[in-house]
């Protein structure tokens, strides 16, 4: 019987590094930490062999046919897991940085009700240090979301989270983010009803390969996000009006 | 109205185009609308698009024979001459046409990335399906061979 939970790790060029964080994965659920879950790669295009590692890890892969963006993997995971039925998703970086031994606290936290359970660095005593630019963005959109979610958010940025079958049906549609779904997925979520819990995770420094909030991307970042977050009462839902273009077994 | 937005303009002692300017831009709406011909003929650019060229054309050449109505849509919006009037209106074109260009290629870049996203997902099922088939067939060739060699053994007994 397939398990009910998939985790979905977005990768991008993450050869020689994918191949270890899905057999990390698999050492958790050998070991028992924990439950029989599916792992589905969503190669974003790579021209190295990001996908060939993953597959021979033993992971489910799905090859965009070119680069699309992280919130574009993210998303084509998130259909996948909805045309396959599964009810809750899991989702981590390739890149080494979310330890495989946290999920076990993303699925508590899923099972104790949350909609969406939110990895935080930063609850951690010994939170790690970024860059200037970025922890001013990381303050300025934590505090936008917290105040609009009424919730404390520590790391809007987190790509490591859990999401309840509630959420997966929201995120499948097409108004999801192609770039950087981060503070303006969360107070969806929240406008939509969905409860969003943060959780202390501990994470490592990338061991390689490039971050995506890096150069002149960081000043489109915060504009994106400022203008995404300030649109988001008045905006339609969907770029063309159809819910669920991807998702949809038509 | 419009012969008293003229009589403004006149009294600003607003002068018609030069001859020469009037040529020039006669001659430019003329070849705007050959080009638009040649390439919707040459397939290069789609009936869908040409019109809003034609349209330019049609109205810079108006406003080049016409001088009174150009005199009048100068005193209109207050520019100093009547052929930075056609400028102006050029300008005002060109803009609306890119602002058309990022709208069309915001569609397009969704419908492109939801397409790239369905053939991702689509090849994925395909490669799994044709496994199942494989294994199916290999499956039932295999009790196929398995009952024919029954049948061999019973003809024997």
């Amino acid at each position: 019987m397939p398990a009910s939970t998939v985790l979905v790790i977005p990768a991008y060029c993450e050869s020689g590094r994918v191949g270890d964080v899905v057999r990390a994965v698999h050492r958790q659920i050998t070991l028992g930490q924990i439950p029989a879950i599916d792992i589905l790669v969503v190669d974003d295009g790579s021209p190295d062999s990001t996908a060939m590692e993953a597959a021979a890890a033993g992971a489910r892969v799905v090859r965009h046919p070119f680069n699309l963006g992280y919130g574009s993997a993210l998303h084509s995971g998130y259909c996948v897991a909805k045309r396959t039925g599964y009810q809750r998703v899991l989702q981590m970086d390739a890149d080494g940085q979310h330890d495989p031994a946290m999920l076990g606290r993303l699925i508590q936290a899923l099972d104790e009700g949350a909609d969406i359970a939110l990895g935080s660095r930063y609850l951690a005593a010994d939170a790690p240090q970024s860059s200037l630019s970025r922890r001013v963005g990381t303050r300025l959109f934590s505090w936008i979301a917290s105040r609009w979610i009424g919730t404390r958010i520590t790391d809007p940025t987190s790509g490591f989270q859990g999401l309840s079958e509630r959420a997966l049906a929201s995120v499948v549609n097409d108004g999801f983010p192609e770039d950087y779904p981060d503070a303006d997925v969360l107070v969806q979520h929240h406008r939509g009803g969905l409860v969003v819990r943060e959780v202390s995770v501990i994470m490592h420094e990338r061991i390689g390969g490039l971050s995506m909030h890096r150069g002149a991307r960081i000043a489109y970042y915060g504009y994106k996000m400022l203008l995404t977050l300030m649109m988001m009462p008045i905006r339609r839902a969907t770029p063309l009006r159809t819910a669920d273009s991807v998702a949809r077994i038509s | 109205m419009i012969a008293l937005m003229r009589d403004v303009a006149l009294l600003r002692d607003l002068e018609p185009m030069h001859e020469r300017q009037q040529i020039v831009a006669i001659a430019g709406a003329i070849a705007i609308v050959l080009l638009v011909f040649e390439l919707v003929r040459r397939r290069k650019l789609r009936e869908e698009y040409s019109w809003v060229w034609i349209a330019t054309a049609v109205a810079i050449f108006v406003l080049a024979v016409n001088q009174n109505l150009l005199i009048t849509l100068t005193g209109w919006i207050g520019a100093a001459s009547s052929a930075s009037t056609l400028f102006f209106g050029a300008i005002i074109f060109l803009m609306g046409l890119a602002v058309q260009f990022s709208i069309r290629l915001s569609r397009l870049t969704h419908r492109q990335r939801t397409l790239a996203q369905r053939l991702a997902l689509l090849e994925e099922e395909l490669v799994d399906v044709r496994k199942q088939s494989r294994g199916e067939r290999t499956s039932s060739a295999a009790q196929k061979s398995n009952s024919e060699e029954v049948g061999v053994r019973r003809e024997v007994s």
